[in-house]
């Protein structure tokens, strides 16, 4: 029995901290892992309308970002406060939307490259006719499939 | 002095601290967001070859959003809050008469003749201005898909006692065991079948 009773009472051990830095590296590489970093900074306004009907968008590496919005106040002395499209880093015009599609779509890998969503960003201020022109161009390099992005919330709230 | 064999080892007790830097940092970059929104179909640019079939306009829904944001819903002003129960109402009204090809067996609406004959014929068309706002266009576009979403919901649970929506993002979450997936594949496809989505957007109309 005497080796139960050798413990020393009232007096207790530190906890060992030596496992410490491997579970914060654990931790560390799981937010390395999901971490995305932000390849373009958002130059206009883009306040997303609200929906309830929404569908995920899974699989970044199949999705082309168009966005279109006011330029935000340090772009807007220079580019107006009409509604512009951003595509990637920089305003365009409407037809330069066709070429990017083309070119984003030749960067992806050739089985992806029938499956590709383009995922309009719009602000909720944008008017329809410049949606509508993204669109003609969509069509016309054939990227049908698009994803009107949105917040999760009640659609109502768009119309105050 | 004769030296000690082997270098000093090195102190690890800062290890701690760098990796904390580090995991901090990666915390405040990190987004995990994904992205969700309304996913439609853009028609092809060349229209199909047989566009000489002609569609009954009794089959067609049509709504129109005036720079306003006000609705135009089968020639009459409507509400936009109205516009889902108008949009179920069609799509659900199955006026074919019973015994005719067309007939739609598994539709509870009021079977109206001058509606639309079956929900496979059945097409809303969806126009806007140049000047409608985005926001009015999503909103009507949710309330459309909506109104699909409803009628497959009450589909799915009569034939499979579960919602359509959760069987659907079920089968596209890519974390879905594939022998799940196949089999849902199927019933989604099914329900698809039984109200298919035919939401036509005419080019806009230019602003007078």
């Amino acid at each position: 029995m005497s080796k139960f009773a050798k413990k020393k009472d009232g007096d207790l051990p530190a906890v060992s901290t030596a496992s410490l830095p491997d579970i914060v590296f654990m931790l560390l590489f799981f937010f390395m892992t999901v971490t995305v970093m932000k390849d373009s900074s958002i130059m206009v306004e883009n306040t997303l309308p609200n929906a309830t009907e929404i569908k995920k968008l899974e699989k970044k590496d199949r999705v082309i970002y168009v966005f279109a919005g006011k330029p935000t106040r340090e772009y807007a002395s220079v580019y107006g406060t009409e509604t512009r499209i951003q595509l990637n880093d920089k305003f365009a015009s409407v037809d330069e939307v066709g070429s990017y599609i083309l070119a984003e779509r030749a960067k992806k890998p050739q089985e992806l490259q029938n499956v590709l969503t383009t995922a309009l960003k719009v602000d909720k201020e944008a008017n329809m006719g410049l949606i509508s022109d993204i669109k003609q161009e969509l069509r016309k390099v054939n990227a049908l499939k698009v994803n009107y992005t949105t917040f999760e919330g009640d659609a109502f709230n768009n119309l105050q | 002095m004769p030296r000690r064999k082997g270098a000093p080892e090195v102190n690890a007790g800062s290890m701690a601290d760098i990796a904390f830097l580090l995991l901090i940092f990666f915390l405040v970059t990190t987004t995990i967001e994904t992205d969700a929104g309304l996913d439609r179909m853009l028609p092809p640019m060349e229209p199909p070859e047989d566009i000489d079939v002609v569609i009954k306009q009794k089959n067609i829904f049509t709504v129109n959003i005036n720079r306003n944001g006000q609705l135009l819903v089968e020639e009459e002003i409507m509400d936009i809050k109205n516009l889902r129960e108008a949009a179920i109402a069609f799509l659900d009204n199955g006026g074919a008469p019973s015994g005719s090809p067309e007939y739609c067996s598994y539709c509870k609406g009021k079977r109206d003749a001058g509606s639309s004959d079956n929900p496979d014929k059945a097409i809303i068309s969806l126009k806007n201005d140049r000047e409608t706002k985005y926001s009015t266009y999503i909103t009507v576009q949710n309330e459309l898909v909506g109104a699909y979403n409803d009628l497959r919901n009450r589909e799915a649970q009569r034939l499979y006692g579960s919602d359509f929506v959760t069987m659907e993002s079920e089968y596209l979450n890519p974390e879905t065991p594939s022998s799940v997936r196949d089999e849902l594949k199927d019933k989604v496809k099914k329900i698809q079948e039984l109200f298919p989505q035919k939401l036509s957007e005419a080019e806009t109309s230019k602003n007078q």
